[in-house]
C-alpha cells in the first residue's frame, strides 16, 4: 500500500470521527481531543487541577487516591500532602487512612441540594458516558450569560447549572458573532452579522424596517465564537487550552483506570496466543497426515 | 481411509511426540498465566486495605484496672487496650512461674519494644490483639481475676496477654504495631519509627 | 516391583477404577472410538467453541458473584468497586461481559452451520429441539445478566422488555407485577433477576448442554454432506469416513479454540465496549428511573427480534400492535424449532438443495444482519418499513420451507462422503 493510500484512509478515518463527534442535548460540533494515557506529567497537572477546581463539588466516588497516585507515578507522601482532599484534620500520616480513600467530595450532598437543585453530579465515569470530546469542549465552552442563575451558560451543556469556575484561570468568554452568514433574527427576519475593520460588529437586517422597534438582534450561540475578556485571566488561550486538555485526560483516565494495565497485559497475552496457535497447527497439520 | 499407526515413520513419531510435548507446555504455561488473575483477585482489594488503614483511640477516659470501651478495631479485629495499676505492673513483673513464654521469646509475633515484662511502650497501658491465639475466639477481660479469659476453650492470659501454662493456646496475644500521637491518643497500626517520617514530611514547608 | 509386574501403575490403577466406575468405556464412547465424518469443516468448530465460551462463563461469573453486591444501593457501585478496587477484577468482568457476546457469536454460527448442512433433519430432530432449548435459556441468561450492572441502559432494557409481559391480555398487568415484585423494576427485581442469573439459568444451561452431547453422541454429528457416515461400516463396525474424534478433532478444536481466544482476547484487552455493541454508554450511569437514555437498544444479539418488535405497528383482530409485537418476536426465536418439520427436501445439505433454498437462506441471513442494525438505532417511519420487509423475509424462509424445499430442483447427494 503506497503512503498516500495509508494518509488517505487516515484522513478518512479523522473526517469520519470529527463528524461522528456531538454533543449531548446541544447542536454545537464538538472540538476533537485526543487522550494520551502515557502523558503522565498532563494526567498530573489534570488530577490536581481536579483536586483544586472540581473535587470541592463533584466527588469521584469509586475511585480512590491510592490508585490514582500509583497509576500517575505520584509518590503518595507527595499526594497525601497536595492532593488529597478534603484537608487533612490531622498532619500527614497520623491518620493513615487518606491515600486509601475514596475521592468524596466535602460537600454536604443534601445542603448542595438546596444550593444548586440537586446535588453536583459525580464525575467518575463522565468520560464514558459523554466522551472525552465532550468533556474537553464542555470546559472550554463556559459564556458570559446575565440570564442564568450563576452568570454563566455553556454553549456545549446548555442551561448548565453551575458557575464558571475556570473562569480565574480562563477569564471572562463572551460569545461573539462567528463569521458572516445569514442568522434569523427574530421570526421571518434574516441578518447579516459582519465584523468591521475596526473590530466592531455590525448587524445588517435585510428587512430592517420589519424590524420591531427597540428590539436587538440576538445573535445565537450556534452561529458565535468565544472571545475572552483580555486581561481577566490567569492563563494565555493556549495555556487554558492545556489546562482543559489534561482535565479532560485525567477524567479519560478515571472513567477506566485498567486501561492502560490491560493494554500492558494485552500485548502479551496476543502474543502468547499467537505462538500457541503456531503450535496448536502444527500438531493439527500432523495428525491430518493420517487422513487421506 | 487409512489412519494405522503403522504407517507412520518413527521420524514422524518423533516430530509428533515433540510436537505434543511443546504444545502441552505451552498450554500449562497459558492456563498458569490465566489462573493468576483469579488467584490475585482473592487478595485484600484496595478497599479492604482501605478499611485496615491505622485507627487513631482515644485513651484520655481509660481507667487503670479497666479496658477501653467501645473496643476498638484494627483490620476487624478487636484491640485490647488496658489500663494498668501500679500493683498490676508489679504483679506483670514478679508473677511469671505458670507462664508459658513469660519472657516473649517468639519475637516474630510481636515488635521490638513489647518486649518486656508488661508487653507494651509504657507500664501502665497495654495494647493487645484480642484474637485467642488458639483458634481465634475472643478473650473476655475479667477485672477481678486481673486476666483474660477465652470462652471457648478455657485459655487464660495475664493483663500483658502472656499465655498461662496448660491451656490449649500456644501463643502469647498478638501486640499490633502503634505509637503514642499524644498524651491522650495512640494510632493503632503505625510504628513510631514510621511516624516520626511521616512527621518530618509535614513539617517541611508546603507546596510553593 | 512395579517395574516386574506385566501392568505398569497406571495401567493398574485404571483396571482398578474400571471395575467400579465405567471410566475407560466412557472415553472410548467419547473420544477415541466416537467418530466423527472425516469431512467436517470450518463450520463445526462452533460447538466445541460454545462449550468452551460456557466454561468461562462460569469461571468469570463465579469470580464475580464473589464481590459484586445485588441491591439496588450496592450493584453499581460493587461493579466499579470490581473494575477498580479488585485486583485483576476489571479482567475478570471485561472476560464475562466480552463472554456474553461472544457465546452468543458462537451460537449464532453453529446454528447457521445446522440451517446450511440440515442438521436438524431426521434423526438429529430432537438434538435440534435441545440445542433450541439452550438458545432461550441462554437468551434468558443474558436478559437478567444484563440488569445486574444495574446501569442506566439495564434498567430501562429491563423496564421495556418486562413491560413486553403487560401485553399479554387480560393478565398482562397483573402477570408484570408479579414478575417484577414491584411497582417498577426495583431492588427486589434485581435481586430475583440475580438468583435466576447465578443459580437457576446456569444450572439449567449445563443440563440442557449435557444431554446436547449425549443425544449428538448418540446420532452422530452430521456433516457437510449431509448424509450419514452410519450408512457404511467396515467389519468391525467402524464408520468407514469416520475419524476418532480423538485426537483427530480434539486437536483441529484446540487449535480453533486458540485462534478464538486470539480474537477474543483481542477485543477484551483492547476493545471491550466494542464501540458500544458489548457495553452502551449509559450503562456507565447508574439506573435512574427518572431519566431514559436517548436511544434505548438492547445489545447486539437480541437486535433482529427486537427490530421485528417494534416493526409490528398495527393492531389485529381487536388486539393491540403491543400484542402482536410480542407475539411477532416470540414467534421468530421460535420458528427455527419447527425446521425439522418444515423442511420437505429430500436431501439435508446445502450443497445438493436447489437454487430456492440458496436463495432462501441468503435472504435469512441478510435480514438478520439488516433486523440486527436496525434495532441499535432510532426509528424512522423509513427503518420501521424496512423492517417490515426484512420482518416478512425472515418468517417466509420458514414458513414457505415446505413448499419451496419440495418443488426445487436437487441433485443426488453423494453414496459416500466426498
Amino acid at each position: 500500500m503506497t503512503k498516500s493510500a495509508v494518509m488517505g484512509m487516515v484522513g478518512m478515518v479523522g473526517l469520519v470521527a470529527t463528524l461522528t463527534v456531538h454533543g449531548a442535548g446541544s447542536d454545537v460540533e464538538l472540538e476533537p481531543m485526543k487522550p494520551d494515557l502515557r502523558d503522565l506529567p498532563s494526567l498530573q497537572r489534570g488530577m490536581t487541577l481536579y483536586v483544586n477546581y472540581c473535587l470541592g463539588c463533584h466527588s469521584l466516588k469509586f475511585q480512590r487516591y491510592e490508585r490514582t497516585a500509583d497509576d500517575l507515578g505520584i509518590p503518595h507522601d507527595i499526594a497525601l500532602r497536595n492532593l488529597v482532599f478534603p484537608g487533612r484534620a490531622r498532619p500527614a500520616g497520623m491518620d493513615g487512612t487518606a491515600i486509601g480513600n475514596l475521592m468524596q467530595t466535602s460537600m454536604p450532598q443534601e445542603r448542595a441540594k438546596g444550593w444548586f437543585g440537586k446535588p453536583p453530579p459525580d464525575l467518575t465515569m463522565v468520560d464514558r458516558v459523554r466522551g472525552t470530546a465532550w468533556v474537553y469542549s464542555m470546559l472550554k465552552g463556559f459564556y458570559v450569560d446575565p440570564e442564568r442563575p450563576f452568570g454563566f451558560n455553556n454553549r456545549v451543556y446548555e442551561n448548565i447549572g453551575m458557575p464558571h469556575v475556570l473562569a480565574g484561570l480562563q477569564g471572562v468568554p463572551r460569545l461573539v458573532p462567528k463569521r458572516p452568514k445569514p442568522v434569523d433574527i427574530l421570526d421571518g427576519v434574516d441578518a447579516i452579522v459582519n465584523k468591521r475593520p475596526d473590530g466592531e460588529y455590525v448587524t445588517d437586517v435585510t428587512a430592517a424596517d420589519e424590524l420591531p422597534d427597540g428590539e436587538d438582534p440576538v445573535i445565537r450561540g450556534e452561529l458565535a465564537d468565544l472571545e475572552v475578556d483580555p486581561g481577566t485571566g490567569s492563563m494565555t488561550a493556549e495555556e487554558f487550552d492545556q489546562a482543559a486538555y489534561d482535565l479532560a485526560n485525567f477524567l479519560h483516565y478515571v472513567g477506566d483506570p485498567g486501561r492502560q494495565q490491560r493494554h500492558r497485559i494485552g500485548v502479551w497475552v496476543l502474543v502468547f496466543l499467537a505462538g500457541l496457535f503456531v503450535l496448536a497447527t502444527l500438531l493439527n497439520r500432523e495428525y491430518r497426515k493420517d487422513l487421506h | 481411509m487409512s489412519n494405522d499407526k503403522d504407517a507412520t515413520s518413527v521420524e514422524s513419531k518423533g516430530r509428533r511426540y515433540f510436537l505434543i510435548g511443546m504444545t502441552s507446555a505451552a498450554s500449562v504455561a497459558g492456563a498458569i498465566g490465566a489462573a493468576v488473575p483469579f488467584v490475585k483477585s482473592w487478595t485484600p482489594s484496595a478497599k479492604a486495605r482501605s478499611a485496615g488503614a491505622p485507627k487513631i483511640c482515644d485513651i484520655s477516659r481509660l481507667r487503670a484496672g479497666e479496658l477501653l470501651e467501645p473496643m476498638p478495631a484494627w483490620r476487624g479485629k478487636p484491640c485490647f487496650i488496658v489500663g494498668r495499676t501500679p500493683e498490676d505492673v508489679e504483679r506483670l513483673k514478679t508473677e511469671q512461674d505458670d507462664l508459658a513464654d513469660a519472657a516473649s521469646e517468639k519475637l516474630d509475633r510481636q515488635p521490638a519494644y513489647a518486649r518486656n515484662p508488661w508487653r507494651s511502650r509504657r507500664p501502665e497501658l497495654g495494647v493487645y490483639i484480642g484474637i485467642c491465639t488458639h483458634l481465634g475466639c475472643s478473650p473476655k477481660h475479667r477485672s477481678e481475676e486481673g486476666d483474660f479469659y477465652c470462652p471457648c476453650h478455657g485459655s487464660r492470659f495475664d493483663l500483658a496477654g502472656r499465655v498461662v501454662k496448660g491451656v490449649p493456646a500456644p501463643d502469647n496475644l498478638d501486640v499490633p504495631p502503634y505509637s503514642y500521637l499524644s498524651e491522650t491518643e495512640i494510632i493503632i497500626g503505625v510504628d513510631e519509627e514510621d511516624l516520626a517520617a511521616a512527621k518530618d514530611l509535614d513539617d517541611a514547608p508546603e507546596r510553593a | 516391583m512395579a517395574a516386574s509386574s506385566p501392568a505398569g501403575p497406571l495401567t493398574r490403577l485404571m483396571a482398578w477404577v474400571d471395575e467400579r466406575f465405567p471410566l475407560t468405556r466412557a472415553m472410548e464412547d467419547h473420544a477415541t472410538k466416537y467418530y466423527a465424518p472425516k469431512n467436517v469443516n470450518f463450520w463445526y468448530l462452533f460447538g466445541a467453541l460454545s462449550l468452551v465460551v460456557l466454561v468461562m462463563q462460569l469461571l468469570t461469573g463465579l469470580w464475580l458473584t464473589m464481590s459484586y453486591v445485588p441491591s439496588g444501593d450496592g450493584a453499581f457501585a460493587s461493579v466499579e468497586y470490581i473494575m477498580r478496587d479488585v485486583e485483576y477484577g476489571d479482567l475478570i468482568r471485561l472476560a464475562h461481559s466480552t463472554g456474553a457476546s461472544a457465546f452468543f457469536a458462537v451460537v449464532y454460527l453453529h446454528m447457521f452451520r445446522a440451517l446450511a448442512y440440515g442438521s436438524y433433519r431426521k434423526p438429529r430432530e430432537l438434538l435440534w429441539l435441545i440445542g433450541m432449548a439452550i438458545y432461550l435459556v441462554l437468551m434468558a441468561e443474558g436478559f437478567f445478566g444484563y440488569l445486574l450492572p444495574w446501569g442506566n441502559m439495564s434498567y430501562w432494557a429491563g423496564q421495556v422488555i418486562v413491560s413486553l409481559v403487560g401485553a399479554i391480555p387480560f393478565f398482562g398487568a397483573d402477570l408484570m407485577e408479579w414478575v417484577r415484585g414491584d411497582y417498577g423494576i426495583s431492588d427486589i427485581t434485581l435481586n430475583r433477576f440475580f438468583a435466576l442469573h447465578v443459580v437457576a439459568l446456569p444450572i439449567a444451561l449445563i443440563g440442557l448442554v449435557f444431554i446436547h452431547i449425549v443425544a449428538l453422541h448418540h446420532v452422530g454429528s452430521n456433516n457437510p454432506d449431509g448424509i450419514e457416515i452410519k450408512d457404511h461400516k467396515d467389519d468391525k463396525g467402524v464408520p468407514l469416513d469416520g475419524i476418532p474424534f480423538h485426537p483427530y478433532c480434539t486437536v483441529h478444536d484446540f487449535q480453533a479454540t486458540v485462534a478464538f481466544l486470539f480474537i477474543f482476547c483481542a477485543i477484551m484487552f483492547f476493545a471491550p465496549e466494542m464501540f458500544g455493541y458489548f457495553l452502551e454508554k449509559p450503562n456507565f450511569e447508574q439506573a435512574d428511573p427518572l431519566k431514559t437514555p436517548d436511544v434505548i437498544a438492547p445489545v447486539w444479539y437480541y437486535t433482529p427480534f427486537y427490530s421485528m418488535l417494534r416493526a409490528t405497528t398495527f393492531p389485529m383482530f381487536g388486539l393491540a400492535a403491543k400484542f402482536w409485537g410480542l407475539v411477532v418476536m416470540g414467534a421468530a426465536i421460535l420458528m427455527p424449532a419447527m425446521l425439522p418439520w418444515l423442511d420437505r427436501s429430500p436431501v439435508k445439505s446445502m450443497r445438493y438443495k436447489g437454487l430456492a433454498s440458496k436463495v432462501m437462506l441468503a435472504l435469512l441471513v441478510v435480514s438478520f444482519f439488516v433486523l440486527g442494525y436496525l434495532g441499535t438505532i432510532h426509528t424512522t417511519p423509513l427503518t420501521t418499513a424496512i423492517a417490515q420487509v426484512f420482518t416478512l423475509i425472515y418468517f417466509a424462509y420458514f414458513v414457505l420451507m415446505p413448499w419451496y424445499t419440495r418443488v426445487e430442483k436437487t441433485k443426488a447427494p453423494p453414496e459416500r462422503v466426498t
